[in-house]
């Protein structure tokens, strides 16, 4: 099941946040600071899947902008990985042309 | 209440508004969820597909359970109608799986269940793909509701998989056909076991054999999205696979495919190649093959950047070890355990312990890796570890001698961990005398070497090696001056921590009192311990939680038969285990008393799993009737306790009703399983009383407390009091015991107030002979007129002033209420200071009712 879906941008900011099941606001800012950091520190070569906590990140960047999605075991990874990219190509042809700044405007 | 009054407006936009504003503020104000409600009714019933999906999307979104009351009968009609539209039909499920998650008990699925399967064979995928996640989750819920849907989902992945690249136009996806849809039916698919009927099961492994295929042949696009679809559903696949575990050509194919990608460029293949290569690694018939990849892995281990790719590696070489290459692994991980990261390093070092353990063939061995364990990593070896080294070692005569000698040497290392002095100390202590006899390590010698590390260490540390020097003065006597001066020293016996105190002031007597002989007996070596289950794996599974590796233990443990010749016995539970017992530190308390014994062979154990018929309720747990006789007069308290459970009570009532709280609490650290409390009346009480009790939640976790409710009513007088026994799984062991519930007579009791005169008047009407009880007993509490006045309170009745002329005697009044009959009672009591004693006269209108008041009242002075 996916339990939240963010986008965060390098400076640490969020863009976009959606979660799936209940986390108190206080919370929610915390755990994106932690997520994002645990992002910010990979390097290319390192897989797009890390254990946090009792769940799983996956996590794909693109420009200035992270998107990370918390799973859990019952979701397959790479699927989650796809869908990613899936979600990025539909804003892409629904906005015309995809930019963080426009993502801003969110 | 604008935003109420946008969802009803007509037009999408306004609705649209109104329902963002609804899904985002919405809260428990009961007057708007009402309006709320009534509003997405009406958008629900209308034929207009929008409205319908806005509606639905607000219900998904908020699922509250008011929400889930109001409409889970709504929506699985919309669901299966054959006239709603594609759109609808895919919110309405996935609607439909969101309240089911929050509130399982309000769905009610059973009429449905064929037409919800039936909607895998719907023309449109996103009809089907959001079909499939439902059906996902109800199925494990409850499988044999949703059998049908396996041969469905079957025949729709073979459609897909075969399809050709035209068809399905919209749902390919960088020239994979509906990759989302294939891994959400292959989920389905392993949610049951592999399909009995053979022309499904032919199709599956055809079906799984084409995806296999597909990932040998050269990819059709270049682009990275292509190829990471594709194995998105190669990945599942081999998740089913590996699920069935039925088709030994298909696991050695999707092992030699999982190969290829250990090696591959992309990290996040080699990550998923790692973590699936860990679960086919417990299936038999590929265990062989995974071995064949032993030295990528290692090699993994050793060159991955990433952290968590190396975390999986280690994972995956403690799957795949078994005796041929226990001793390669474990030096892998030993090495490993240098660099690794500080946040993992607790696992590795619980991993190494279990794997050193299980697969030693010379225990020599097993007692270097641990020791190397604890040089490398001290801070993290916890204390299980090192009881269990030390168990082993006292088990095992062979390796004592040579413990020793290792231990002695890893001592006179400059820098040495604390754990490595407190394994060093005990089996010097037992076992010092074995190399006593080489002159580098003479007595005089260890113990210098012993107490050059006594300073730095801390307080239990120090209690041990106290006990250790004791041991020495028995084992070695030219030594006990000098071990008496050590004990004598103002540092110790005016140490400030008590313990330390206590124990030289104590050890120094003994060594100077007691002759040789006692002195021998009471310090003689330890017995070889009992053999029990390691604790080690339990601290594992509690570290990795459940559906991890460990279970893969328990598996192979399951199928391995005993390799370890006298190693402990395989147990069929989950490795839940009594607490890490007795002191180890030699003369003390006795371990934790069970009223079972804990079993050690297979046999018995085995019977405790399988018969789940409830042995005879066990007697009456001593003391029982004590506390039942406190709580005749009072409501609340705790009723039982011994050392694993507590039982708790609070009551209250009410003319002939009553309820009563019953609270268990786990006195202990470890679950317990099976808990099943039942209240027993006996057949004479049983048309008297009627009890309700609620079910009660069969585990109990450690530490935890749980609460039954019982509804009591009183149909007419009664006697005897309902028992209640409780039978629970502790441990490995099974326990039942049983007390008396204090539902008493006089709970029933209405305090009634009246006036001097109308109390004799009642008196003289109940003269009959029968009718009257009287007792004369002798005082059992001090007689002190405030809490007899209380006592007949809590008893139930009306204390009157002022009725008898005698000011020192008590009187009361009050009304039995039972579901028939009403039963008046007047009660006085006479004390007699001088003699201690009291005189008890009732009065009722029923001779039994008098008779057993009075015997409960009897008791409580």
């Amino acid at each position: 099941m996916i339990k939240f879906f963010l986008m965060v941008n390098k400076q640490g900011q969020t863009r976009l946040s959606r979660y799936y099941e209940h986390v108190e606001i206080n919370k929610r800012a915390i755990l994106e600071a932690e997520v994002i950091k645990n992002c910010l520190s990979r390097s290319k070569d390192e897989c797009s899947f890390i254990e946090y906590k009792d769940f799983k990140l996956v996590y794909r960047q693109y420009a200035a902008l992270f998107i990370v999605v918390g799973i859990d075991q019952t979701e397959n990874e790479m699927a989650v990985y796809e869908l990613i990219h899936n979600f990025v190509e539909v804003l892409d042809k629904y906005f015309s042309r995809v930019v963080s700044e426009t993502l801003n405007l969110l | 209440m604008e935003a109420v009054n946008l969802l009803s407006s007509n037009r999408y936009t306004e609705k649209q508004i109104g329902y963002l504003f609804i899904s985002v503020l919405v809260n428990s104000n009961s007057e708007l969820i009402r309006l709320i409600n009534n509003a997405i009714k009406n958008d629900l019933a209308s034929r207009n597909p929008t409205f319908m999906g806005l509606a639905l999307h607000c219900i998904a979104n908020v699922g509250s359970r008011e929400m889930a009351e109001a409409f889970a009968g709504e929506i699985p009609k919309i669901l299966v109608a054959g006239d709603t539209m594609d759109s609808v039909k895919q919110s309405a499920a996935l609607c439909l799986l969101r309240l089911y998650r929050t509130s399982p008990d309000l769905v009610p699925m059973g009429d449905w269940t064929s037409r919800v399967v039936h909607l895998l064979n719907d023309q449109h995928l996103g009809v089907v793909t959001a079909a499939t996640s439902l059906i996902t989750t109800l199925a494990q819920k409850n499988p044999e509701e949703f059998k049908t849907s396996v041969s469905l989902a079957v025949s729709r992945l073979s459609r897909i998989v075969t399809s050709a690249s035209t068809d399905l136009q919209d749902y390919t996806y960088y020239f994979v056909p509906a990759p989302w849809l294939s891994v959400k039916l292959l989920r389905l698919l392993q949610c049951y076991p592999p399909p009995e009927d053979p022309a499904v099961r032919g199709r599956l492994t055809e079906c799984l054999e084409t995806i296999l295929n597909k990932a040998q042949e050269p990819p059709k696009s270049k682009k990275v999205q292509h190829s990471n679809a594709k194995n998105a559903v190669l990945f599942e696949a081999i998740s089913l696979i590996i699920h069935h575990d039925s088709e030994p050509n298909l696991l050695v194919r999707a092992c030699n495919q999982l190969g290829q990608f250990l090696q591959h460029r992309e990290t996040n293949l080699r990550y998923l190649a790692l973590e699936s290569m860990c679960t086919l690694a417990s299936s038999e018939f590929s265990h062989e093959a995974v071995k064949t990849h032993i030295e990528t892995v290692i090699n993994a281990l050793k060159t991955e950047r990433d952290v968590s790719v190396r975390q999986r590696a280690v994972d995956l070489l403690y799957a795949m070890c078994d005796r041929s290459n226990a001793q390669q692994i474990v030096a892998e991980m030993l090495n490993y355990l240098e660099t690794a990261d500080y946040s993992i390093r607790e696992e590795i070092v619980l991993k190494v312990a279990i794997l050193a353990e299980k697969y030693a063939v010379d225990y020599t061995w097993y007692v270097d890796t641990i020791l190397n364990l604890i040089r490398i990593a001290g801070d993290y070896v916890s204390e299980e570890v090192w009881y269990r080294v030390i168990q082993i070692v006292i088990n095992r005569d062979d390796v004592q001698g040579y413990a020793a000698k290792t231990v002695f040497e890893a001592l006179q290392a400059p820098a040495c961990h604390e754990n490595l002095v407190k394994v060093g100390g005990y089996i010097l202590g037992e076992f010092g005398n074995l190399i006593a006899g080489d002159p580098r390590s003479s007595p005089l010698i260890q113990f210098n070497l012993l107490h050059s590390k006594f300073h730095l260490c801390s307080v239990p540390t120090r209690a041990l090696l106290l006990s250790t020097y004791i041991k020495f003065v028995n084992l070695f006597p030219e030594i006990k001056t000098t071990i008496q001066d050590v004990l004598r020293s103002d540092s110790q016996l005016k140490n400030a921590d008590v313990e330390l105190q206590q124990r030289a002031v104590e050890y120094l007597r003994l060594s100077t009192i007691a002759s040789t002989d006692i002195l021998a007996t009471v310090l003689e070596e330890m017995p070889p311990f009992p053999e029990r289950e390691s604790s080690i794996l339990a601290k594992l599974k509690k570290k990795k939680g459940p559906g991890t590796v460990t279970d893969l233990e328990e598996i192979k443990r399951e199928r391995s038969s005993d390799m370890n010749g006298s190693a402990e016995p395989a147990c069929a539970t989950d490795g839940s285990t009594p607490s890490p017992s007795a002191d180890l530190l030699g003369l003390s308390a006795a371990p934790v008393t069970n009223p079972a014994p804990p079993s050690s062979t297979n046999g018995s154990l085995l019977v405790d799993v399988f018969s789940d018929t409830a042995p005879a309720v066990a007697p009456l747990a001593p003391g029982s009737d004590d506390n039942f006789a406190r709580f005749v007069c009072k409501n609340n308290g705790v009723l039982f306790e011994n050392q694993l459970l507590q039982i708790g009570l609070k009551s209250e009532f009410r003319q002939n009703l009553g309820r009563m709280f019953i609270f268990y609490g786990n006195k202990t650290s470890t679950q317990f399983l099976n808990f099943t409390p039942t209240v027993i009346c006996s057949d004479d009480l049983q048309p008297s009383l009627n009890l309700q009790t609620k079910p009660v939640d069969p585990t109990v976790d450690g530490g935890a407390q749980v609460q039954q409710v019982v509804n009591i009513e009183c149909v007419s007088d009664f006697m005897e009091a309902p028992v209640l026994n409780i039978q629970f799984r502790y441990g490995g062991t099974f326990q039942n015991l049983s007390v008396k519930l204090p539902i008493t007579l006089n709970k029933f009791f209405q305090p009634t107030e009246m006036s001097s005169q109308d109390f004799f008047q009642r008196w003289k009407q109940l003269s009959n002979p029968k009718q009257e009880v009287q007792n004369i007993f002798k005082a059992k509490h001090p007689m002190d007129a405030e809490i007899t006045k209380a006592k007949i309170i809590g008893f139930g009745s009306a204390l009157l002033e002022e009725v008898d002329p005698n000011p020192a005697n008590f009187v009361g009044a009050g009304i039995i209420h039972t579901k028939t009959t009403q039963i008046g009672c007047l009660l006085r009591l006479e004390p007699n200071l001088q003699a201690q004693m009291y005189r008890l006269t009732l009065r009722t209108s029923k001779e039994a009712v008098s008779q057993r008041l009075c015997e409960l009242l009897s008791e409580q002075f």
